[in-house]
């Protein structure tokens, strides 16, 4: 399994992972878009040197964009571990993974930092725990540009301030069955919060994952910001789950026979695209989050959304794949899979 | 009606500020309109961040001809090249173009002043500050007192915590 999905999480039903995420620049360098390569190579230095004192924390992992290959990087993109936006700086960028997997330090990004903390299920307090101490450390190390006014600066203007951008990502598929996300996704972006869909193009989503996250970063505290996050999180919880119940109870066989449906695809299927698989695969972890399938755990069902990406299916097995060898290889992997899990 | 900013001009301008789905009435008068560039944050906030923060710069570059361009010394960033690519060169730019930032940042977050964390350093900092102001004010006392074997003893204190701050 993906190492930062392990352990128990809270909501899980609802809540795949709480994600926070702290962007810091230093003062004595440009900023990373106005860099030389000498600059980022110092800097990087500086942070690695900075890292070595680090013997209270979990133990990191080092990696350069520029020693992976294309798949390889694209494999930490799709399990969240970095952002597909230093996947590309082939030239400067890398980052430092806690062995947990729950911890990232990304050099280079669009800032000169960016701590990454990743949870499974609903966890904002223990989040933002971590992320500090890690921030609290990493101060004391190097100089951090911090302004009285504007607080910690950043390259981009929307990010200054706390440079906190806290999300959620969750499964709603009966609000999107109903239609009712909609409504949800208006009051959201009215009250400062963003939403977007996962792995999907622009808003829409695929597999019925959303993410949720603030907006604005200045001008409220750290602590501020994640209570209202969190707040607003619940409610979507609450309105999910009693979806599900209302659908359980008007449209049951529909529902059982929507999601058995998808089982029995994804376990005899043989050419599957994955955007058909994350669809069926949405469904599935439905049908276990009601306890309708019982003998899968729900959790084994994200792992495996990750699992058939497009980078991650190829790292399997160990070489590039064409579009078309890509869904049958996908279509294979599922079904050994769900067989496995199903025991 | 009278401009609110600056009570004197009649107020012409009138619009309807949304920020976070909370809805502020402006009204001004056109000078202060233009000083305070208030008029470049008439919009709602759409889905898109992105294309907010898009849309925002270009609305101030419709008003070049009145900006001299300011150059950031550490960086050599203009504001005008960081009107094109939207991001800043380095920490200095910040105390640089500080007006155009500080209402730059109230129209993307409603906001413009950082209420969170402060770095240890910084609050250690603060503290500092605040224990030479108030040895000054005791310095002051003494002298007036003719204490000067107090005020001896304070200047030097005074000395080292400015020095430890880097002011000296
Ligand atoms: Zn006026
Ligand atoms: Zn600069």
């Amino acid at each position: 399994m993906v190492k930062w999905l392990e352990g128990i999480g809270n909501d899980e039903d609802v809540v795949v992972s709480t994600r926070l995420r702290l962007a810091r620049n230093m003062a004595n360098y440009r900023f990373p878009y106005f860099m030389t390569k000498d600059e980022s190579e110092a800097l990087t230095e500086e942070i690695l040197n900075g890292m070595k004192d680090n013997v209270y924390d979990i133990p990191y992992k080092f990696y350069r964009i520029r020693d992976l290959s294309d798949i390889e990087k694209n494999v930490f993109v799709e399990k969240h571990l970095i952002s597909p936006n230093l996947a590309k700086k082939a030239d400067s960028g890398s980052f430092l993974i806690r062995n947990d997997e729950r911890a990232t330090i990304m050099i280079n990004e669009e800032d000169h930092i960016r701590i990454q903390v990743l949870l499974p299920g609903l966890d904002f307090e223990e989040g933002w725990k971590i992320s500090s101490k890690i921030d609290d450390f990493l101060e004391g190390k190097v100089e951090y540009a911090y302004h009285e006014q504007f607080g910690y600066l950043t390259s981009c203007p929307t990010n200054v301030g706390t440079g906190l951008r806290a999300s959620v990502m969750v499964h709603l598929p009966c609000l999107s069955m109903t239609g009712h996300i909609n409504t949800i996704i208006e009051g959201i972006t009215k009250i400062g919060l963003t939403v977007r869909g996962i792995y999907g193009e622009g808003t829409k989503a695929s597999g019925y994952l959303f993410q949720i996250s603030n907006q604005t970063t200045i001008g409220e505290s750290e602590k501020e910001i994640i209570k209202k996050l969190n707040r607003v999180v619940l409610q979507i919880i609450s309105r999910e789950r009693s979806t599900r119940a209302y659908m359980l109870d008007k449209r049951n066989h529909q529902i059982e026979d929507m999601i058995f449906r998808s089982l029995g695809i994804l376990k005899y299927g043989r050419i599957i695209s994955s955007q058909e698989a994350m669809n069926h695969l949405s469904n599935v972890k439905l049908g276990c989050d009601l306890g309708m399938i019982d003998n899968i755990d729900s959790k084994d069902i994200v792992n495996l959304m990750i699992k058939i990406q497009p980078a991650s299916l190829q790292k399997t097995l160990n070489k590039e794949l064409t579009y078309e060898e890509r869904d049958v290889y996908r279509a294979k992997l599922i079904r050994e899979n769900i067989r496995s899990l199903e025991g | 009606m009278l401009c609110e900013k600056c009570n004197k001009n009649n107020a012409t301008i009138h619009f309807t500020k949304i920020i976070n789905g909370q809805v502020e009435e402006r009204h001004l008068c056109e000078t202060c309109a233009k000083e305070n560039n208030e008029l470049e944050f008439n919009f709602e906030v759409p889905f898109s961040f992105e294309k907010l923060f898009t849309g925002l710069i270009d609305s101030i570059q419709e008003d070049p001809g009145k900006r001299k361009d300011i150059t950031c010394p550490k960086c050599g960033l203009t504001y005008k090249k960081f009107q094109e690519v939207g991001k800043f060169g380095c920490a200095k730019c910040y105390e640089v173009f500080r007006k155009d930032i500080s209402s730059l940042v109230k129209g993307i977050h409603g906001h413009n002043t950082h209420q969170g964390k402060v770095p240890i350093k910084t609050k250690d900092k603060v503290i500092q500050k605040k224990a030479i102001e108030s040895l000054k004010m005791e310095l002051e006392k003494s002298i007036e007192k003719e204490d000067f074997e107090r005020a001896a003893y304070l200047r030097d204190e005074i000395n080292r915590l400015r020095e430890k701050l880097g002011e000296i």
